[in-house]
């Protein structure tokens, strides 16, 4: 798991997630996250096709054509389940029922933008549900790695992809730290496995501040 | 008290005629419709479609076997990017797209069929998505004027009917069915099995009969 930053990356927001919640999980590293969480860890998984009460991927004799998660993959249904149609299940989200979601993103911005839906310059024609998730979630997690597969900074001073939406991004983990908004704007609050106040500037176009206990103890 | 009687998947999408605006249930394939977009695809000449689906299929299947034969003027969604065929066709030009975060296509086809002028959401304010719709601060807060959606043909599928035409969905196959089947003026159902008036508990009608038209047994 060391060397997989998508695990580390996943292991730490799961530490994020409280008993109780109900959270929505993106495509991508969240999709990664319930391998980190105890079975009677309390949290209830929310898919925006229609379900609370997301559970493991089914045995082969458990699958069920009718029974997919909002990344079109076999899922089960835990005890306690409920099944809802698209309207409902976006009432959930826009009207904030929806505890936490926690997305994959391109780009987030200083103030808390967030783009994770659309590349300049190539097709702009799948957004989903991303849109309603980051405006409508109580808390939004970005779960991503610090730089893009060519080595690009994905925390910018100023998103230049496509915005999801504006300043709607309260918690970042990459495999370097965690940021949380704070006063919208970014506060560096932990620093993982070795990584330096340094390092985490060295891949970032964004202004942070520093929290004092990530200072104390450097 | 009426019951519905069956008709063919073939006979049924003969209300379906050129220039329409169809709604088809499903999220990619669960909950599609598949028999009723099988005999659109070879029984009816309609086209100049307008298709309101969150997905246009996959690449040869579902809707994607309609997109093949150059039959969907223009597709209302909010993922066209699960069948890459339906973005090559937009790229294209043959066929134009309304893109809609998910929600918003959801409560927009739901405003249609509760007869709801219009609605204002704040997502997609301040973004590609928002352009040239109306905007207004509401309690501090951008929303934009979202318009409701609604169709002359519904296509819908669901895991029982009786023969009024209640529906009851299973699973995750529920999604846009329901809604699409209250905004069409003809609502087609297509249900896995057919059971009589009465053996539906009232309590578990998703859809009550007022809304479905036209039903079809899956073969």
């Amino acid at each position: 798991m060391r060397d997989d930053p998508r695990l580390r990356i996943a292991a730490r927001a799961a530490r994020e997630l409280h008993p109780g919640e109900v959270v929505n999980l993106g495509i991508g590293i969240p999709n990664l996250i319930p391998r980190f969480l105890e079975d009677d860890s309390g949290i209830f998984v929310h898919t925006e096709n229609g379900l609370l009460g997301v559970g493991p991927p089914p045995d082969g004799d458990e699958l069920d054509e009718d029974l997919i998660d909002a990344a079109k993959r076999p899922i089960t249904a835990l005890p306690g389940a409920a099944y809802f149609d698209s309207a409902q299940s976006f009432a959930m989200i826009r009207g904030g029922h929806v505890d936490t979601a926690v997305l994959g993103a391109l780009q987030v911005g200083e103030r808390g933008d967030i783009a994770n839906w659309a590349v300049p310059g190539k097709d702009v024609l799948g957004v989903g549900g991303a849109m309603d998730l980051v405006v409508g979630a109580r808390r939004v997690i970005v779960t991503m790695t610090a730089t893009s597969s060519s080595g690009e900074p994905k925390i910018v001073d100023r998103c230049s992809f496509p915005l999801t939406a504006a300043a709607a991004v309260d918690t970042v983990v990459t495999e370097l730290c965690v940021f949380q908004r704070r006063n919208g704007s970014l506060c560096l609050t932990e620093l993982l496995d070795g990584a330096t106040v340094d390092d985490v500037a060295a891949v970032t176009t964004a202004r942070f501040a520093v929290d004092d206990a990530v200072t104390l103890r450097a | 008290m009426t019951a519905l009687a069956l008709t063919t998947a073939e006979e049924a999408v003969a209300h379906v005629t050129s220039g329409d605006t169809v709604m088809v249930g499903g999220f990619g394939l669960v909950g599609a419709p598949l028999a009723l977009i099988d005999a659109l695809v070879e029984h009816s000449d309609a086209t100049d479609l307008t298709i309101v689906s969150n997905n246009i299929g996959e690449p040869g299947r579902g809707l994607g076997k309609l997109l093949r034969q150059g039959r969907i003027r223009r597709g209302i969604s909010s993922y066209f990017t699960s069948n890459p065929e339906a973005v090559d066709a937009v790229n294209a030009g043959e066929m134009e797209a309304t893109l809609l975060p998910q929600g918003t296509f959801a409560e927009a086809i739901r405003a249609g069929g509760a007869g709801v002028g219009g609605f204002f959401t704040p997502v997609g304010a301040g973004t590609l998505l928002a352009e040239g719709k109306e905007e207004r601060v509401l309690e501090g807060v951008t929303h934009v004027l979202e318009m409701p959606l609604h169709a002359d043909v519904a296509l819908v599928y669901a895991a029982r009917a009786d023969r009024l035409g209640n529906l009851w969905y299973r699973h995750t196959a529920r999604n846009f069915n329901p809604l699409m089947a209250t905004a069409a003026r003809v609502t087609v159902a297509e249900a896995g099995e057919v059971l009589e008036v009465g053996e539906l508990e009232p309590e578990a009608i998703h859809t009550p009969h007022l809304y479905v038209d036209v039903l079809v047994e899956r073969p």
